[in-house]
């Protein structure tokens, strides 16, 4: 495995057992997080970021079938874990913010129980816990800490939920944290304050952060990497200056392009991406991209295309990105093939 | 050109305390103010865009337009005429102005066809003889779906092809303003332009008004001729959409289009302009309500309202310390 990486996911395949049939809503996806870095997944709706992220710490549903890869977090691998190990590495290996800090907090306990609560490992007095918490909420800007944590959730605003949600998965000093569109819910000026708090706390906690988000203006105010996301398989990656810079893949450029806040000029008629994600119940044959883009080809309609990422690691799996370097993106070992070892359904 | 919509100097109140309460508690005014000293007027065929963070009252004003909400004080005219309290009154006027709420598939019932929601309107307003299969179809082509979603229940639609449904009810009536509340949020990117260009090519050729609200300063700019921005209840600036995004003239506005974040890695920002969030209605802060947060807030900004002033080309705003000089004072 690269040494440099937190999250090291490769090859993963996902389906979801429907009462409609199989949705294959991952094939064969891989990312790295390297250790201190920000890493964004930028997806539509449908484009699988959820179930990735929900992969990586193992809560998919109960209708998840893992088809195969690996999902190394630390140096072990989540899929193939007990229980036990499972529910020891959740909370302080690695944590999660959900998108929206309503429902991510329990509203009948006061926040203080909840933030002391989730430091139930560690065996030290209920006072300590209690003064660390006092001072996580005031690195995330909550005035007043010690007296805010006899309050209920209710009792704060949606931004202020959101930094107690981002002090409590900070509190068990996590290597990776990841961050569902931690502020689709909120405003845009309370969003600002929260992206900046994010970078201020990733330089002092040390750990590294997957950014799962489909705002791309956040994605390029945050992010070291990005990872695209189409249709359950990755489009392209790369650094976050090669992405918004040098996009490589017609499908990334498109969406680039419809970003309403890049158009320079004023215009009533704003640029889409024509056509639908396809329907993952049948895997998409080819190119998944290949029916709305702009640039397709005949081959493209016929075999997919692999991802080829230069010595920057940028990549775009399209077949008219020239073979620069003939490796994948990140270190693979030398016995691998380009899925993981196949593995049981994972019962989650 | 007469105005289609006017509004003039509009209050709208809430009551939070019964008059017992109130007495009990101690509590001299039981009312908080959703809206306040608000007027504008909206061109037919143009489109007006009302920016605000949450709780700033631009959903509460639309509702009011519509007669879904009580007016305190102040006017609302449409076509010259003001709705007096009825519903009949109220229901000539719904005819003309439509409504498209916020949640593209939380909106439609979920029970309902596409065929028994897009015309669901007709048995409202009366079907004069209208076959309602027909008026389906002709409404699903207005807004650019096939004929067969018809038979289609809520949940089978995406969120795009929800908000088209949205449109084409609002359509239905054939309004000549169309009041459409976060019509974008929650789509992904590809899908916002689609409505927008929509909603746009709609303008184009039925000659609809549009009062778009939204806090999306990206879409907006795009889409609207004006623009009013609105903070606890008060419009602090509004004029030509262009003059704003170019000049912004309140240190509110200027902090809003700095909190939008820029795709482009190279332009990341170093701060953070506008800190805390919005007082609560409340507790609205004496003076300018805007002191508490405004980086530009002098000892007058905390004891005085300021009234709105005016500057080139019709904007004004509200503010003792403007970016951009005013030309005279109004009242």
């Amino acid at each position: 495995m690269s040494a440099g990486a937190v999250l090291d996911i490769r090859g993963l395949g996902v389906d979801f057992l429907t009462p409609r049939g199989r949705v294959h809503a991952l094939r064969d996806v891989s990312l790295q997080v390297p250790r201190g870095s920000v890493v964004g997944v930028v997806g539509e709706s449908g484009s699988g970021k959820s179930t990735l992220i929900l992969a990586a710490l193992r809560l998919l549903p109960a209708n998840a079938l893992i088809l195969g890869g690996e999902v190394v977090l630390d140096g072990e691998d989540v899929l193939r874990m007990s229980p036990a190990a499972l529910r020891d590495l959740r909370g302080r290996k690695a944590t999660m913010v959900f998108q929206d800090p309503s429902t991510s907090l329990n509203p009948v306990l006061t926040i203080g129980r909840q933030m002391i609560d989730i430091q139930y490992r560690d065996r030290v007095p209920t006072a300590r816990k209690r003064d660390r918490a006092a001072t996580m909420l005031r690195k995330v800007g909550i005035p007043d800490p010690a007296t805010r944590l006899d309050n209920y959730p209710h009792e704060f605003s949606g931004g202020m939920r959101q930094r107690i949600a981002i002090a409590m998965a900070l509190l068990c000093n996590p290597d990776l944290l990841i961050a569902d569109e931690p502020t689709t819910a909120l405003d845009v000026t309370m969003e600002a304050q929260i992206i900046h708090l994010l970078r201020q706390l990733k330089s002092e906690f040390h750990g590294s952060i997957l950014f799962v988000s489909h705002n791309l203006g956040l994605i390029a105010e945050l992010c070291d990497r990005v990872v695209i996301l189409y249709a359950g398989a990755v489009a392209e990656e790369g650094s976050v200056h090669d992405l918004f810079h040098r996009p490589r893949h017609p499908y990334t450029q498109a969406l680039l392009e419809c970003d309403p806040a890049r158009l320079a000029k004023v215009s009533r008629e704003l640029p889409t991406i024509p056509g639908d994600v396809p329907d993952l119940l049948a895997a998409p044959v080819g190119c998944a991209f290949a029916p709305r883009c702009p640039k397709v080809f005949e081959r493209c309609r016929r075999e997919a295309p692999r991802l080829v990422a230069d010595g920057d690691g940028h990549g775009a799996a399209c077949h008219l990105v020239p073979a620069i370097a003939s490796s994948r993106v990140g270190p693979r070992p030398s016995t691998g093939s380009g899925r993981g070892p196949p593995v049981e359904p994972v019962e989650t | 050109m007469s105005p289609l919509l006017e509004i003039r100097d509009l209050r709208i109140r809430f009551r939070v305390a019964g008059p017992i309460r109130a007495r009990l508690k101690g509590i001299d005014d039981p009312f908080l103010d959703a809206v306040l000293g608000v007027s504008f007027a909206l061109k037919p065929g143009s489109t007006f865009g009302l920016v605000g963070e949450s709780g700033s009252g631009k959903s509460t004003l639309a509702r009011a337009i519509v007669g879904l909400v009580p007016v305190h004080s102040g006017a609302i005219l449409f076509e010259g005429e003001e709705a007096k309290g009825g519903d009949s009154d109220f229901a000539t006027r719904r005819r003309h102005i439509a409504m498209m709420f916020q949640d593209p598939v939380g909106s439609l019932s979920p029970r309902l066809t596409v065929r028994a929601l897009i015309t669901e309107p007709f048995l409202i307003h009366g079907k004069d003889g209208r076959d309602l299969d027909a008026e389906a179809r002709r409404l699903l082509d207005m807004v650019g779906l096939p004929a067969n979603f018809a038979g289609r229940y809520p949940h089978e639609l995406s969120g795009g092809q929800a908000r088209r449904i949205g449109v084409a009810r609002a359509l239905a009536l054939a309004p000549k303003l169309i009041i459409a509340d976060e019509p974008t949020a929650g789509l992904d990117v590809s899908v916002q332009g689609e409505i927008l260009n929509l909603l746009v090519r709609l303008q184009r050729e039925l000659g609809l008004a549009y009062l778009i609200i939204t806090h999306n300063l990206a879409v907006i700019r795009h889409v609207s001729d004006e623009l009013a921005i609105m903070y606890m209840g008060r419009f602090v600036e509004q004029g030509a959409t262009r003059d704003i995004f170019e000049n912004p003239a309140h240190p509110y506005t200027h902090g809003l289009l700095a909190a939008q974040p820029l795709p482009d890695p190279d332009r990341r920002r170093a701060n953070v302009e506008l800190q805390g969030e919005v007082p609560s209605l409340a507790r609205r802060p004496k003076g300018c309500e805007f002191h508490t947060r405004c980086p530009r807030a002098i000892a007058r900004c905390r004891v005085e309202i300021p009234l709105p002033s005016r500057l080139d080309a019709g904007r004004l705003v509200r503010c003792h310390a403007p970016l951009v000089a005013p030309i005279a004072s109004t009242d």
